[in-house]
């Protein structure tokens, strides 16, 4: 059965791009672009993973996971958060607030597909 | 009842010779009115009566010059605090 | 027949001349020329008044009976004077300063502004200056018979004459005394009359004198020698008495109403107070020169019984000399009337001041402080008082009957008057001194006088019982009116101005010593005390509710509506505001206390900025400047505050500068971050695109060509942001050119609606415009202007929300130049309407291409431009108007 990866992202075209990369692995991509209905969305089916873009229209990435850290059966979900403000405060304040890996936009596919494969193998608990 | 002198608060202790001058001058002025006082009184102390007491003559010319004294001695101090204060202001 | 219709004929034609030289003076005053009329020699003569008919008639007739005695009169005003440094110079500091109206409102003010004490002070003023108003009438109605002794049965005409000299002394001061209400605005018409009648009554003495000595009395050393021959040519005097008067006299010259409204109110300079220190001695020394050589000429060439008191104008006459005698009536005749006209104006201004003007207050209910015309009720208060005072010394005149118990008056209201010198020289030389004190001591001096020397001055059982004279109240023996706790034998007036003065003082300084002043009492005492140390007043009003308008209504009635707006505004300006009316702070209801003072009283306009401002509180801070009782320690922590408030301002200024660098520092933080993040957006697609066309095997040709698009679109996304972002930096920076051209609006506004359109096919806005309006040249930017055009317009077909979305176009022509851009969608929710024109703001969630910068960018254009832009609230939709200036938009053609 394909890993479900759930994609919390508002820029179109980097949905686009993403799915496009991921599907091509063999993953099933889910997208939902707004921050305000994304932990309602979370408490449906579990995904694999969850990657997760900072600036978002509502609510911002770091509350989304604050937020998904504090209910139960989601707290060791492995978190992947893309940032485009690329500061070492906002890579501070993912980690706080509970992420799994953390990427800098933009990144390169390949490396995306080796943070996204390592945190569904579990084999990558932290930095990417 | 003694006025406050103006600005002793912030008088220095010694003066300036100008200012010292001037302050001498307003001493006198404070002075002068003691001084006559003090002369018109004088007459409380003549002899009276129409044997051997002072002649009238005597005492018109006594009394009026005390008044000629003041008048003249009010009249430069006025003049020379008037020049004081055009000097210091005027530097 | 001949000679009484002369003297009435000179005396009209005399009467004619000082009203003349009263409205020249008045004209020449009009005319702001008023140097020359407030010359030191003007002020010196007006103190003149000090000589009544009383010393120019009644000198000759002290001589004759009491030898030397009548000099005391002179000497003692004169060593006040020489002596100006001690209290004169305080005086005239403290009048000006806190704008005093007389005798009653100085210690009115200095107490405390308390109406109580100025309501006695000026009943006192009024019981001692009436009789001595009559003796004036009676002067001038004596020496009128003795030219018309032998056309006129004695007393015929004597009533009329008095009455006449009455009526026409009120009607003189009436005009001349009552032209403007603020007391401190000086009287020139008066002043002037006054001086010019001092000079007549000094010639005509010195005339008379020199005629004396060198007419009769063979010259100089003949005259000398006459006097030593004479009964008075010995040395002989009452040294009790001369001590005594002297003193008296001097405390007097202090106190008397008409006096101190020469001397303080209508003082105009202190540097004239300096000339007459000098210059009034003088004048009284020739007053008093030929006095005694008068007398005792008189009493040679005079037949036996003949009145010395009249040998001024007797001896000249009885020698033939008939134009010297008219000359000696008319110096006569100046000295009694000036002292009325004096006397009337000060006593009016007491009273209308202190009874009147208080009492209609009262009486005029709440409303009144708006309602009524204050100023004319204050003039009609006054020419009413004057009217009445001069006519209750005619009707004590008549009572009186005259004669030798009138004689006695002058010295008798000497003493009344001096009651008032301990409350007045403690009041400016003693901050303890309370208003119980001034009371206590005013009240004990007062009664005094009365018992001890008024009431027996008018004789034993007029009054006064015979038995209470005799033999004391109730059988008391030691309470004998002229033989107080039984100490017999003394002069009659030395014993009651010993005594009176005694227990005035006393009381004075006893209640002063055991009350506790209030507030406002200690300011005053401090500002009074303190004249040439302090700052220019206290501070009484902690104002907040006070209704400037009604403040302003208020100062109209009473200063006049030219002097109270001038007054405000030039207040408002100081003060910066906008408005004529300014706020209605402390210092200004002080400031304008005190000029309503000079119009009313320190007292009375104290109650009626109270009536209006409701609180008369006084402040913590003026009670933390009162408790400061010395000055050095005033001065010593003046310093440190200066040094305080020093330090204080400049840690507030380093707060503020951190604050500001602060925030500058998050700004650019959040700035760097927003660009961040825009510029790797767009980067993030392009380079996932990118490596997915170059990795991807087998992608479709319309993969290929979709992807290769968004690359596309990215890529041109990018390059619009860093075109706004250095665009924004030129703006910002400043270092646009502006490439000024002439143009006409309708051109810019199609070249921007084509460029947004083009911009952005897809979307349809129609767009509303008018063509009529929109034909106005202008000289600007063409092309910044339309770039602000372009973006308002797309920003409209990007968020216009209304299905089917429209922009209207208003162009109001004019200057300036009013361009609308309304569209018809939900419109900017208030919170976000401030942020609009900020660096990334966005309105809406959705994206929609821009990073946030237009707005900012248009903003920094119009700015550049001279002009404005803002959002427009309230028009249904989103809004924005720019504003352009005039110089920018030509005159519509």
């Amino acid at each position: 059965m394909s890993k479900h990866v759930l994609l919390i992202e508002d820029e179109p075209n980097i949905i686009e791009a993403i799915s496009f990369i991921l599907s091509r692995e063999g993953l099933k991509v889910e997208t939902h672009s707004d921050g305000t209905t994304a932990n309602a969305r979370l408490r449906g089916a579990r995904p694999d993973l969850v990657i997760l873009d900072v600036m978002l229209p509502g609510k911002s990435g770091y509350d989304i996971l604050r937020d998904l850290r504090a209910e139960a059966g989601l707290a060791d979900l492995p978190v992947l958060m893309l940032t485009a403000r690329g500061q070492t405060r906002d890579r501070e304040m993912a980690e706080r607030a509970g992420v799994s890996a953390f990427m800098t936009k933009p990144f390169s596919n390949s490396e995306m597909l080796d943070t996204v494969r390592a945190l569904m193998d579990g084999a990558l608990n932290g930095d990417a | 009842m003694t006025p406050p002198e103006p600005r002793r608060r912030r008088a220095p202790v010694f003066l300036e010779r100008q200012s010292y001058r001037r302050r001498r001058l307003m001493d006198a002025a404070r002075v002068l009115p003691f001084l006559g006082l003090l002369l018109w009184l004088v007459p409380l102390l003549w002899p009276q009566g129409q044997e051997g007491g002072v002649r009238s003559s005597s005492a018109i010319v006594y009394l009026f010059g005390v008044w000629a004294f003041l008048v003249l001695g009010s009249a430069v101090l006025v003049y020379a605090l008037g020049r004081r204060e055009e000097a210091e202001t005027g530097e | 027949m001949t000679m009484l219709n002369t003297l009435v004929a000179v005396c009209l034609a005399y009467a004619v001349f000082l009203f003349a030289v009263a409205f020249a003076a008045e004209r020449v005053a009009l005319r702001g020329q008023v140097r020359w009329l407030r010359s030191p020699a003007v002020y010196t003569l007006s103190l003149s008044i000090y000589c009544t008919a009383w010393t120019f008639y009644g000198a000759v007739g002290s001589a004759v009976r009491t030898g030397f005695e009548y000099l005391t009169i002179y000497l003692g005003p004169s060593l006040v004077l020489v002596g100006w440094w001690w209290i004169l110079r305080k005086l005239v500091r403290i009048g000006r300063s806190q704008r005093i109206t007389s005798v009653a409102d100085l210690i009115s003010s200095r107490y405390g502004k308390s109406n109580l004490l100025a309501v006695g002070v000026t009943i006192l003023a009024v019981v001692g200056t009436t009789p001595y108003i009559a003796l004036q009438l009676q002067s001038v109605t004596l020496s009128f018979e003795v030219f018309s002794a032998e056309d006129l049965a004695p007393g015929e005409e004597k009533g009329h004459t008095a009455l006449w000299v009455a009526a026409g002394l009120a009607l003189f001061t009436v005009i001349f005394g009552t032209r403007n209400l603020d007391a401190n605005e000086r009287h020139n018409g008066v002043v002037m009359a006054i001086a010019v009648e001092a000079v007549v009554k000094l010639a005509a003495l010195l005339a008379v004198g020199v005629f004396v000595v060198w007419g009769l009395g063979g010259g100089l050393s003949a005259t000398l020698a006459r006097i030593d021959a004479s009964a008075l040519g010995r040395w002989e005097i009452d040294g009790g008495r001369w001590a005594g008067l002297m003193l008296l006299s001097a405390a007097a010259f202090l106190c008397l109403p008409r006096i101190f409204q020469v001397l303080v109110v209508e003082n105009d300079h202190e540097t004239h107070l300096r000339t007459a220190s000098w210059a009034f001695p003088l004048y009284l020394g020739l007053m008093s020169l030929f006095v005694v050589p008068i007398a005792v000429i008189g009493l040679d060439l005079m037949p036996a019984g003949s009145n010395p008191d009249l040998f001024v104008l007797t001896l000249p006459l009885s020698q033939g000399q008939d134009g010297l005698a008219v000359l000696s009536f008319l110096g006569g005749f100046s000295s009694a009337t000036s002292m009325v006209i004096v006397a009337a104006i000060a006593l009016s201004t007491m009273v209308s001041n202190h009874v009147v003007m208080p009492l209609w207050l009262r009486l005029a209910e709440p409303g009144a402080k708006v309602s009524g015309d204050v100023r004319s009720v204050v003039l009609l208060a006054r020419r009413l008082s004057i009217i009445g005072v001069v006519m209750l010394g005619y009707l004590y005149y008549r009572l009186s009957g005259g004669g030798e118990a009138l004689a006695t008056i002058g010295l008798v209201s000497f003493v009344g008057m001096a009651q008032v010198l301990p409350a007045m020289l403690g009041g400016i030389f003693w901050r303890g001194a309370s208003k119980l004190g001034a009371f206590t001591g005013l009240t004990l001096g007062f009664g005094c006088w009365g018992y001890t020397l008024f009431l027996p001055s008018f004789g034993a059982g007029v009054f006064l019982p015979e038995p209470w004279v005799t033999g004391g109240p109730f059988g008391l023996g030691w309470l004998r009116p002229q033989a107080l706790f039984g100490i017999e034998g003394l002069d009659p007036l030395l014993h009651a101005f010993f005594w009176s003065m005694t227990l005035n003082t006393g009381g004075f300084i006893l209640a002063s010593l055991a009350s506790f002043p209030q507030p406002l009492e200690r300011l005053q005492g401090a500002q009074f005390v303190n004249v040439f140390e302090h700052s220019p007043s206290p501070r009484s009003w902690t104002g907040g509710v006070a209704q400037t308008e009604d403040l302003m209504i208020m100062a109209q009635r009473i200063l006049g509506a030219r002097d109270a707006q001038a007054l405000f505004e030039r207040e408002a300006r100081r003060q910066g505001a906008r408005g004529p009316l300014p706020e209605p702070t402390p210092d200004f209801l002080e400031m304008l206390e005190r000029e309503l003072a000079g119009s009313v009283g320190a007292a009375t306009a104290h109650a009626m900025v109270g009536q209006i401002v409701g609180g008369m509180s006084v402040s913590v801070e003026d009670l933390m400047a009162v408790a400061d009782e010395t000055a050095q320690m005033m001065e010593y922590s003046a310093r440190l505050e200066a040094q305080s408030q020093e330090l204080a301002r400049t840690a507030g200024q380093l707060r503020e500068v951190n604050a500001k660098l602060t925030r500058l520092s998050v700004q650019k933080d959040a700035f760097l971050s927003q660009i961040s993040h825009e510029l790797r957006t767009p980067m993030t697609s392009i380079r996932a695109f990118s490596e997915i066309l170059r990795d991807t095997d087998g992608l479709s040709a319309g993969q290929q060509t979709k992807y290769a698009s968004i690359i596309h679109d990215e890529a041109i996304r990018l390059t619009r942001l860093l075109d706004d972002l250095l665009d924004l930096s030129v703006l910002e920076n400043g270092q646009v050119n502006l490439n000024l051209r002439e143009g006409v609006l309708a051109h810019v506004l199609d070249r921007a609606a084509a460029a947004a359109a083009a911009d952005d096919a897809g979307a349809r806005l129609l767009i509303r415009r008018d063509p009529v309006a929109e034909r106005v040249r202008l000289h600007t930017d063409l092309d910044r202007l339309s770039q602000v055009f372009i973006n308002l317009i797309a920003n409209a077909r990007k968020y216009c929300d209304a299905a089917q979305p429209r922009l209207d176009i208003r162009v109001t022509p004019g200057v300036p130049l009013i361009i609308d851009f309304i569209d018809n969608g939900s419109g900017i929710s208030p919170e976000a309407q401030d942020m609009i024109f900020e660096k990334f703001s966005r309105v809406s969630d959705q994206k929609a291409g821009g990073a946030g910068l237009g707005l900012a960018i248009c903003r920094q254009i119009v700015t550049r431009l001279g002009g404005e832009i803002a959002y427009l609230p309230g028009q249904g939709g989103a809004a924005f108007r720019v504003v352009l200036p005039a110089d920018l938009a030509l005159a519509a053609q």
